[in-house]
């Protein structure tokens, strides 16, 4: 178009993708939030100067392919043992900054104990939560975070507690451990929100760096093929969903939780 | 003076999910007619008035939306 010409010039660039990312078309559904949350880790470990210290677990599900994306060091777990591996190789490497990238059918169902227990020892790890509330990648299954209610693929009547227990907020649950130092919850639906989840994720990079424990960052992030929605209607869902049971800020910052 | 901005979206590698038309403060995104070579309909600036606040290429999932800004005499 011609208005744009005299702007569209190197010197005048404000946003483009980092180079932390590499230029392989993401495999996620359209509107997936896994692809933002992505670049802001990628954008922080730039920004931190990073990108030959950091190590990406990658674990099992959506993001099972996370080392095709990320341009650092990266290792496939086992399903839901990625703080186990992470634990290894930080105790290994202490001045490399090694991260996990897990959703909740990884990190909340098959993953618990590992989960539990490297926050529990304060390992100087930090975690990635990516919680939609369903199993995406194996087709829509019911998962521990699953919303009271909602239908999936294996709860086709709705989740129903007497049935299939309540929905499990593991990010309250890690708070209570002393061993964590910096939990968070954040979303990623808006700019600012991301803007505010790339801040939490500095953060917790901060902390690995400065050798004070676990930090955990969950990130209520959409599902739209496993909630079978539009991707924009899939975020303003999950606002009037999501966010009553998930509720977004600082549960614990310094080691002290938050009081509300 | 005024701000002008500009985008470029990366038309191969947008999916068209127009998360980035809901973000855009000045509905300057739209989905085109034609499709990329994957059979989305892909973003693209329909008209002149965008700010470069950087909000679309914020929330775009798969970072193919690069932004331009500068000062215009009017």
């Amino acid at each position: 178009m011609i208005f744009n010409q005299e702007i569209i010039k190197p010197e005048n660039l404000v946003y483009t993708k980092t180079k932390v990312l590499t230029d392989n078309v993401m495999h996620y559904c359209p509107g997936c939030g896994h692809g933002r949350i992505h670049r802001i880790v990628a954008e922080v470990i730039e920004e931190m100067g990073i990108q030959d210290k950091a190590i990406c677990i990658a674990p099992v599900g959506c993001s099972v392919l996370a080392y095709n994306y990320f341009n650092v060091d990266s290792l496939g777990a086992a399903h839901g043992r990625a703080p186990a591996l992470a634990t290894a190789i930080q105790r290994l490497y202490p001045d490399n900054h090694v991260f996990t990238y897990q959703g909740d059918g990884d990190l909340a169902a098959i993953g618990t104990a590992e989960t539990m227990h490297a926050c529990n020892r304060g390992e100087n790890i930090v975690i990635i939560f990516v919680n939609n509330g369903i199993y995406g990648m194996t087709g829509g299954q019911m998962a521990p975070t699953t919303l009271i209610g909602m239908k999936t693929a294996t709860s086709p009547y709705g989740r129903d507690i007497h049935l299939h227990g309540y929905p499990l907020r593991i990010t309250e649950l890690l708070a209570d451990l002393p061993g964590t130092y910096f939990i968070t919850r954040q979303s990623v639906h808006t700019p600012a929100a991301v803007r505010k989840a790339k801040k939490a994720v500095e953060m917790a990079f901060q902390n690995q760096k400065n050798k004070k424990g676990t930090s955990f960052i969950e990130i209520v992030s959409n599902c739209n093929s496993g909630w079978k929605m539009s991707a924009p209607d899939a975020n303003k869902w999950m606002e009037e969903n999501m966010f009553p049971k998930y509720p977004i800020g600082d549960i614990k910052v310094d080691g002290v939780k938050v009081s509300k | 003076m005024a701000i002008k901005g500009a985008i470029v979206v990366d038309t191969e590698r947008c999916k068209g999910c127009g998360v980035c038309i809901t973000a855009c403060p000045k509905d300057v995104i739209a989905l085109a007619k034609s499709v990329n070579g994957k059979g989305y309909n892909y973003a693209e600036m329909v008209n002149g008035d965008c700010i470069g606040c950087a909000g679309c290429a914020i929330v775009c999932p798969d970072g193919v939306i690069s932004v331009y800004k500068s000062k215009i005499n009017d």
